[in-house]
Order: structure tokens, then sequence, then C-alpha cells
């Protein structure tokens, strides 16, 4: 176990940039998230810190070792790839023992703790067989089993679900979560999947075109996003954008468009001083739209009136999509016994507390 | 006709010329077999399908043609001669082009392009063009006429599509087994040992039995840098020179040939499988 430390770590391939002044401390123990779309270098970060690529820039710790020049298997890591990347003519013994062969442990030691591994990931029937007479779970478990025999200080996934189906992911998902409160190791998870950020991380790093855009713990990030992207992309459905004026009116702020006007909570209001007559981005989460009817204690200062265009009927939740003329989507997370149909038009009230405004220019959260 | 009925009757239909193909292609072949175990007389009278009628007369058939091309025709010295140059000729070319292949594939260093531009080039180079040059320089370095000289030939002519076809598979291995070998400890060496190796066997094997076929059939290259000495003649040599001394002797020729076949048979079908198999199904969720 170790704590894992980047300090402005840069990486490019020729004239792109794939990871841009990384800077992350990451606690003895602590299970990381790094999160964001194809793409944004978060594959990349994690392949510098296992030694795979080489940083352009900056400095990688492990404990309190400088590593940069460290080859990956002097680094102490273990690594699962999305693939799994089982060697295909081994059998699930030999995959698993190959890090332990190669460093020469004692074979009685090797039998050991392969057998009391794959026991620990209930594949101890499966040792003899080879890859491929094993189904798409067992085959993650191997390629886990395999980086945990090593007993390495910090283990590195990378999108170790994304190939197993639905229901195996979830299942897989809490495994892994109670795999690293037993053994504790420090983990570093890559992920392109916000759901799967969520729920597993202690902290999450949102990166988007290879910097970071934010770190913290998954419900700060939910609450709190720090712009417009973060915003955006955490959370499902997403976040709804809207781009009304900032008016003001009798001392009271609104954010206004033609087919509605919301009023700014007093408290926040203030912060918009500076946008007057200017046009922003409000950012309103489904679970923050309500039909009027339904919200007793509602905040009359975030009544508008919409048409519903589609309804999801998903069982434990409706979600609406609404139109307001023809200008913007939204969509509502309502109560799944809400009485609507598609076509109506309906009072819907927004949480103005709880949402955001961001710059429309540099897209920084404003509140 | 039902849907069943058609896809038998088509499916025989396709068997049927598959196996008359199969039957026509064997003919020469079968001929020869039958030749090589009749009396000189018969063959002089008759034809070798009058045998297929009584196949179990034992009086139409001898041993006597095998036994007197194997030690007193000098065939048995030139198969043995034959396997001398054919096994290292295959094992060199492809040692090398299993460690070139890998070392193109997966690693970089200075002057990569080049040499891979270099052994594509190569591919397309004649081997009638190098007869000269490197027959001087066996002849100088007193190669010519020897077992080394003959491998070293053979190895050379052999390596740029060993090379090539090797560089083709390995490359087109997952890049995610490097990676987990170099996290595991795995050296550049570790990981050809227990990684690419293993993993190229089937195209090894298939590329082993191309090589070791042709080296086993070679005449020409044989007869250019080994000439007709009777100590390093390969088999094909010595029956090229049987032809011209007993080109009467049906009998003793299509023995001395059939004896040439024998081992070609047996490499293919042992290693045969290797073209069907693929080792990598698995390996990698797709």
């Amino acid at each position: 176990m170790a704590k894992v430390l980047l300090k402005g770590v840069s990486k490019e391939f020729g004239k792109v940039i794939a990871v841009k002044d990384f800077t992350l401390d990451i606690k003895d123990g602590e299970f990381i998230i790094l999160v964001g779309p194809s793409g944004c270098g978060k594959t990349t970060t994690l392949r510098t810190i296992a030694g795979l690529e080489e940083a352009s820039a900056g400095e990688i710790y492990i404990g309190d070792k400088l590593v940069n020049d460290v080859p990956p298997k002097n680094r102490d890591i273990a690594m699962v790839f999305q693939n799994y990347a089982l060697y295909p003519h081994m059998n699930v013994y030999k995959n698993m023992s190959f890090g332990l062969r190669l460093r020469k442990v004692p074979k009685p030691e090797i039998n050991k703790i392969v057998r009391r591994t794959a026991d620990l990931l209930g594949i101890g029937e499966l040792l003899d067989r080879k890859p491929k007479e094993l189904s798409g779970g067992q085959r993650q478990r191997v390629a886990l089993g395999r980086a945990i025999v090593r007993d390495p200080r910090v283990f590195l996934f990378d999108e170790p679900l994304s190939n197993l189906d639905a229901k195996l992911r979830i299942a897989m998902r809490a495994e892994l979560l109670d795999l690293h409160q037993r053994l504790k190791t420090t983990t570093i998870y890559v992920t392109h999947d916000q759901l799967e950020a969520m729920t597993m991380g202690d902290r999450i790093v949102i990166m988007n075109e290879g910097v970071i855009q934010q770190v913290d713990t998954p419900q700060v990030v939910y609450d709190h996003p720090v712009n417009r992207y973060v915003a955006g992309f955490i959370g499902s459905p997403s976040m709804n954008f809207l781009s009304p004026t900032i008016v003001k009116e009798n001392g009271n702020f609104y954010a206004a468009d033609k087919d509605y006007k919301l009023k700014i909570p007093g408290d926040k209001a203030k912060l918009l001083k500076d946008y007057v007559d200017k046009e922003v981005v409000l950012g309103v989460r489904p679970e923050h739209i309500d039909t009027k009817a339904t919200k007793r204690d509602h905040d009359p200062g975030g009544v508008f009136s919409a048409s519903i265009w589609v309804v999801e009927t998903l069982g434990s939740e409706k979600l609406v999509h609404i139109r307001s003329g023809e200008k913007y989507t939204l969509i509502a997370r309502l109560d799944p016994h809400a009485d609507i149909k598609t076509g109506e038009t309906v009072e819907f009230v927004a949480n103005m507390n709880l949402s955001h405004v961001f710059d429309k220019e540099t897209e920084e959260i404003v509140f | 006709m039902s849907e069943k009925t058609s896809r038998i009757l088509s499916r025989g239909l396709l068997h049927t010329v598959i196996i008359l193909i199969a039957v026509l292609w064997l003919i020469p072949t079968i001929g020869v077999l039958i030749t090589s175990f009749r009396p000189a007389q018969d063959v002089a009278n008759s034809g070798w399908w009058t045998v297929l009628g009584n196949m179990f007369d034992s009086a139409r058939l001898t041993l006597r043609n095998y036994n007197m091309v194997l030690s007193r025709l000098g065939v048995g010295r030139a198969f043995l001669n034959s396997f001398i140059i054919t096994i290292p000729a295959t094992i060199i070319p492809l040692s090398i082009a299993l460690l070139a292949a890998y070392a193109l594939g997966w690693m970089k260093f200075f002057g990569h392009t080049f040499v891979f531009m270099a052994l594509i080039a190569l591919l397309v180079v004649p081997l009638q063009m190098t007869f000269i040059p490197v027959l001087r320089i066996f002849n100088k370095l007193g190669l010519a006429g020897s077992f080394p000289g003959i491998w070293l030939a053979h190895s050379g002519y052999g390596l740029p599509l060993a090379i090539y076809m090797l560089y083709n598979s390995i490359s087109g291995l997952p890049k995610e087994l490097f990676d987990s070998a170099s996290i595991d400890g795995a050296s550049s060496f570790h990981t050809f040992l227990y990684i690419v190796l293993p993993l190229s066997v089937p195209i090894v094997a298939s590329l082993a039995i191309f090589q070791f076929l042709w080296v086993w059939n070679d005449l020409l290259v044989a007869l250019i840098y080994l000439g007709g000495t009777p100590d390093v003649a390969p088999i094909t040599v010595q029956i090229s020179s049987l032809v011209g001394s007993y080109g009467q002797d049906w009998e003793l020729l299509t023995a001395a040939v059939f004896i040439s076949i024998v081992p070609s048979l047996i490499i293919f079908f042992s290693l045969q499988r290797y073209f069907v198999r693929g080792i990598l199904a698995g390996s990698v969720k797709g």
C-alpha cells in the first residue's frame, strides 16, 4: 500500500497533448476514479502511472519514491486491462502465477498464494482451464486474481467492467468494492461510465481534453460541479441547460427567456450583479423539476408552463421530456404515478435553490 | 422437393466433385507407387493399372527396386544428405526470423522503417539473380560444395518471407499482452520466450512446412552451391542424375521418387493441424 502523487504530469504524442499538467495527491488506501469521455486522457494517465508510457513532463511518486525512470515491473503495481489481456496459451493457474514465477518466488509459496486468491475470487475450480474456456465474468476474475497475487502497492484498473453485460457489471462493482475494503490497496480506476464513478469512488477525478476538471467526493461533485462540463457529465439523465438572460426588476433577479421567467433566490442573487442583461447558462437537474400540482411547498418563483412531449415510464420513476415553444427541451424526473399525458400543457416548478448558473463564456460556475 | 433433401443433394454433388478431383490428382502418385513395387519385366510389358485387378498377387510385386535404389544407386546416402541439408535450413531461418519479427513488431530502434522496407524489397528479388555473386563469395570463403554453404543460402532465400509472415502475425498480437507481461516483470526476452513464441506456434509450424518442403524439393540451389558430388548431393540431385543413367528403368526411378516423397508426406500430415487451428481464440474478448 502506498500513496501516489502526480505533480504536473503531461503526456504528448507528437503534437497531440493527451494529458496536460495533471496534479493529484492520492492517499494511501484510497479508491480513486478517473472518469471522462473517450479520448480525455484518463487511460493515458493510468498508463503513465504504470510506466507503460513515459511522462513528457512532471513527476510521479509511488510511496515516497520518484518513479519516472523506474520500469513498470519495478513500480510494484498491478494492472487490470479492459480486455483482460490473459495469456491465451496458459491456464488460469499459470496466468495468475506468471508474475510470481518471473520473480522467482518459491513454488510452494506460489501454490499457496494462487490457491488462496483463487478461492477468494471464487475461481478455485477453474485453475486448469484456458482463458477461452471461461465466461466473460470468469476471465475478469482471473485478471483480478493475477493482479492480486502479486500483492502490489497500487492497483490500476483500466475500464475493467466495460466488457461485461449490464447485470454482471453491477455484481462485479459490488465485488470490487468489497475486495477493496478487504485488501485496502490504493486503487486507481479508469472508467467512462459516470455511474461507475459515482458508485465506486472515494473521490472522483473528472477529466476532459487532458485536463482535470474537478476532484472531489461523488456527492460534492454532484451537488457542486465547478463548471458546466462537470455538471453535464455527472448525473443521468444529465442536467438540463437553458440560456436565459439575467434581468433585474424591483431589486429581484430573474433568469428569463421568451417562455419563462424564473426568480433567483435572494442569497444567490447578489452573485449575479455583474450579469444583469447578459445571457448565462442555467442548469437544473431533472429531479429538481416537478409539476406544480404535486409540489405543495414549492417556490413560486420557479413556476413555468410547458407542454409534455415524450413520457418514459421506468417503473420507479417517470422521465418526462417537456417543451416550451420550439426553443428548448427539458427532462424532468417525476413520480411514477404522476398523472400526465403527452401533449398536455402543465405548470412545472423548478427548484431554484438547487439550480446552478454558469458563465456563458468561461462555463465556470457562478453558484 | 423439401429444403432438406435439396441440401443433401447439393452437398452430395459437391462431395462427388471434390472426390473426383482428389482421385484425378492422386492417379499419377498411385501410378508411381505401384510401378515402384513391380518387377522390371512387368513394367516393360504392361501398365501399372493392370496390378489393380489382383492386388494381392505377391508374384507381381517386389521390394527389389527399393533395395537396389537404396543400396547400389546412392539414393540412401542422398536421402540422408537431404535431411542434413533440410533440417538446419529450416530451423536456422525460422529462428532468426522469429527474433527479427518480434523486434520489428514490438521494439523501437533506429532504422526500424529502413530495415522493414529493405525486407519488403528483398521479397521481390528472384533468387536466380543471386547465384553468380553469392557463388563467387562462397568460392572465396570455401563454402561452395559444403553443407554450411547451402544452409546459409537457403536461410537467406527463406528469411524475407519468413520474417514478413511472422511480423504480420506477431505484430497483430494484442498490445495489452505485452503491457501485462511487462508489468508482471517480464524482460523483452522473457516476453519473447513465454508469450510470443508459444503464441506463434501455428504460424511457425506452417512456415516450417513450407520451408521444409521447399528445401527438400529444391534442385536448382543444391545443384549450384553443392554440385553433384555424391558426398553432399541431396536426393533431388541424385534422382536427376539417375534419370540420365537409368532413364529406361522406370521401376528404379519410381522407387527413388517415392522415397523422396515420403518425408514431405510425413511432415505435412504431422503438422497440418496447425494450418487450421487458431490458438488465439478467446484471449481477448472481441
